[in-house]
């Protein structure tokens, strides 16, 4: 009962609010730059799909948790249903910290502190909206490449069979079931992004300790062989 | 003589059934037979993977006493009211419903290695083609002059999760205001080697809410323990003037207890105190000597499948392993029981046979939010389970860090117990 009292009260925070929010003019260039950052989990632009979150397209003046096939949080669908519709001033509060709007959101980001960033990161996602009308449909746009992964170690087709061996280490932490408590999901993670994730560790690119050692001893077969495991596992 | 073509084939054919008798005989239903002693990290995640990914061509059988198994990771967390002992509470039903384990709650008494059977206390027999062993822990008889598990109760060890852990916490929660708590920790090699110094966060963090003038002595025969540097930064700036710890400079390596009193004597210095959490030193679970598979207080193995050095049909995992360089923690268990899976499955049914990779992560809680880790990982040598790479937390490092691998934690638990159980 006190999750749904709460979203109204945090709504209407945000409207109050609302005003010295919208005020920033975004930079979409900038904008672009930062959604190096959400592209590991949402897709955007010409011929985007559902990926870890949803894709982002048409994402202004969508009612939360509203986008048919993609299987939300029980939280987010409860904001849904509780009214939270996304403009500029509900995702600027989503992504300045996102379990602050929804609590148990299953999106795994730490939040944007800087006020200009968000408004440059809104200013690049409502390119791709329709809605408001008075925003110009987007370019179609490539999906970009923030990757220095070769070509040739994305093209190694992956035995599952080893990887379902090699799995067992890492579901020791991350659950099968897809839950994301303290640890992300990995479970139908899409082979791209799994290879470019691993070896980002392995590179030491990504920060995290257990996961930089845990890649830096996987070679590119093995890694391949993880992600043809878990982009299909049940 | 001449050795004809028929004869050939004949006493060919009497070789290869003389090969194949052992499973043939040992099974009913033409099935290879596992039996699994002990239903912690290793026992049960090695029934769960050989159920799991033989498909039902392999007999399992888990063997283990308890209906409800408490992890001792965690059970610092219980006794700091951070979890209830419900939460990390499980049982054996998924592993008979969904893998078709054989689940028998029971004491295994025996093993005779040469019938390659196991005696149960109620009197059953079991038939194995392969045995694992994960037994986890016992105490070695008087290595506390004074404490026994007689005395258990005045002085409990908390070192097996359960009534121990509930028993620890009612008598730390009835301490006197301004009382005190000592804990006389093991030596080297133990179960869980950061679990003493998580108990005294958690038991300095209780008393801190609910006895601020309470102090704690930590009586340690050891120079050094795993992750020190992190618990004493944490202690300093959570429980300032609180812990004092005795090392074997100040007599610690010749500690004496009497329940009935509640003294420590540390080297003839006589300390009265109110709770006194007895951490004896470790050997195997008892069953591993009873199967003749150790030397000394541990079992010896190969890394590379964790089978015995005595028998290569007798494995033995988690902390009743003597394998080389990973701790003895719940983590290393779940992570060998895979290798030895994997080699049993190979074994019994031809599988595809794989690399042996081990890995260990531990992590421990100093207070709310302020959670620190280390792990390495390890590959089999011809001599041990040899570390390859490592990492630990570093001190100084910022909350948000702390926060996000203490939540990490509780991720990991919700991870390995889904592993072992589910």
């Amino acid at each position: 009962m006190t999750a749904r009292l709460l979203l109204p009260i945090a709504l209407t925070a945000i409207l109050a609010a609302g005003a010295v929010r919208a005020e920033l003019a975004g930079d979409t260039a900038a904008g672009e730059a930062l959604y190096g950052q959400c592209k590991g989990c949402h897709e955007i632009g010409q011929g985007a799909e559902d990926r870890i979150g949803p894709h982002l397209n048409g994402l202004f003046g969508r009612r939360a948790a509203s986008h048919t096939g993609f299987a939300y949080s029980d939280s987010m669908q409860r904001a849904g249903v509780d009214g939270l519709i996304w403009g500029f001033d509900t995702l600027d509060a989503y992504i300045e910290n996102p379990r602050a709007l929804v609590s148990k959101t299953r999106m795994s980001f730490r939040g944007i502190k800087d006020a200009q960033d968000r408004a440059d990161l809104l200013a690049y996602l409502r390119r791709f909206s329709a809605n408001p009308a008075n925003i110009p449909e987007a370019a179609p746009t490539a999906r970009g490449t923030d990757h220095t992964v070769d070509p040739a170690i994305l093209a190694i087709q992956g035995d599952p069979e080893y990887g379902e061996y090699l799995s067992s280490e890492c579901v020791s932490c991350h659950q099968v079931d897809g839950s994301t408590e303290g640890i992300p999901s990995i479970t139908r993670w899409p082979q791209e992004d799994f290879v470019v994730a691993m070896h980002a560790y392995k590179d030491k690119l990504r920060p995290h300790p257990v996961m930089q050692m845990m890649a830096g001893r996987l070679s590119n077969e093995e890694i391949a062989a993880l992600a043809a495991y878990f982009k299909d596992l049940d | 003589m001449t050795f004809n073509r028929r004869k050939f084939i004949a006493v060919g054919a009497a070789t290869a059934a003389t090969l194949s008798a052992p499973r043939v005989l040992a099974d009913n239903h033409g099935k290879p037979r596992v039996v699994v002693i002990g239903g912690g990290s290793g026992g049960a995640t090695a029934a769960r993977y050989i159920a799991k990914d033989s498909k039902g061509a392999i007999d399992v059988t888990l063997v283990e006493p308890s209906r409800t198994y408490f992890t001792c990771y965690f059970s610092n967390l219980y006794i700091a009211g951070f979890t209830e002992l419900g939460d990390i509470s499980h049982t054996y039903g998924t592993l008979a419903a969904k893998y078709g384990i054989n689940v028998v709650h029971d004491w295994a008494v025996d093993v005779d290695r040469d019938a390659k059977t196991v005696s149960l206390a109620g009197g059953s027999v079991l038939p194995y083609d392969k045995l694992i062993l994960s037994p986890g822990i016992d105490f070695v008889e008087g290595a506390v002059p004074g404490w026994s598990v007689a005395a258990q109760n005045k002085m409990p060890h908390a070192y097996k999760a359960g009534s121990q852990s509930e028993l620890l916490k009612a008598q730390i929660m009835a301490m006197p205001q301004g009382g005190r708590f000592a804990m006389v920790a093991p030596p080297d090699p133990f179960r869980c080697p950061p679990g003493p110094y998580e108990r005294i966060s958690m038991v300095a963090h209780v008393l801190k809410q609910t006895n601020p003038t309470a102090k704690i002595l930590l009586v340690d025969p050891k120079e050094k323990f795993s992750k020190q540097g992190l618990f004493e930064e944490g202690w300093e700036r959570h429980y300032s003037g609180m812990i004092e710890r005795v090392g074997p400079d100040f007599g610690a390596t010749n500690v004496t207890v009497d329940p009935e009193a509640m003294t420590v004597d540390i080297d003839g210095s006589v300390e009265n105190v109110d709770v006194c959490n007895v951490i004896p030193a470790q050997k195997a679970g008892r069953i591993a000597d009873m199967a003749g598979v150790t030397d000394g207080n541990w079992a010896p193995v190969n890394a590379a499948d964790m089978s015995s050095k005595a028998d290569p049909d007798v494995h033995v995992l988690g902390d009743a392993a003597q394998q080389g360089d990973m701790p003895k923690s719940g983590f290393a268990a779940n992570s060998q029981a895979k290798v030895c899976a994997m080699a049993v499955r190979g074994a019994l049914t031809d599988s595809k046979v794989f690399p042996a990779k081990f890995t260990n992560t531990c992590w421990s809680l100093i207070a709310p939010d302020d959670g620190v880790k280390v792990g390495a990982t390890y590959e089999a040598t011809a001599e041990k389970i040899a570390k390859v790479d490592g990492f630990v937390s570093q001190t100084g490092e910022d909350a948000a860090t702390r926060k996000a691998t203490y939540e990490e934690s509780v991720g990991w638990y919700a991870g390995i117990t889904a592993d072992m159980f589910n």
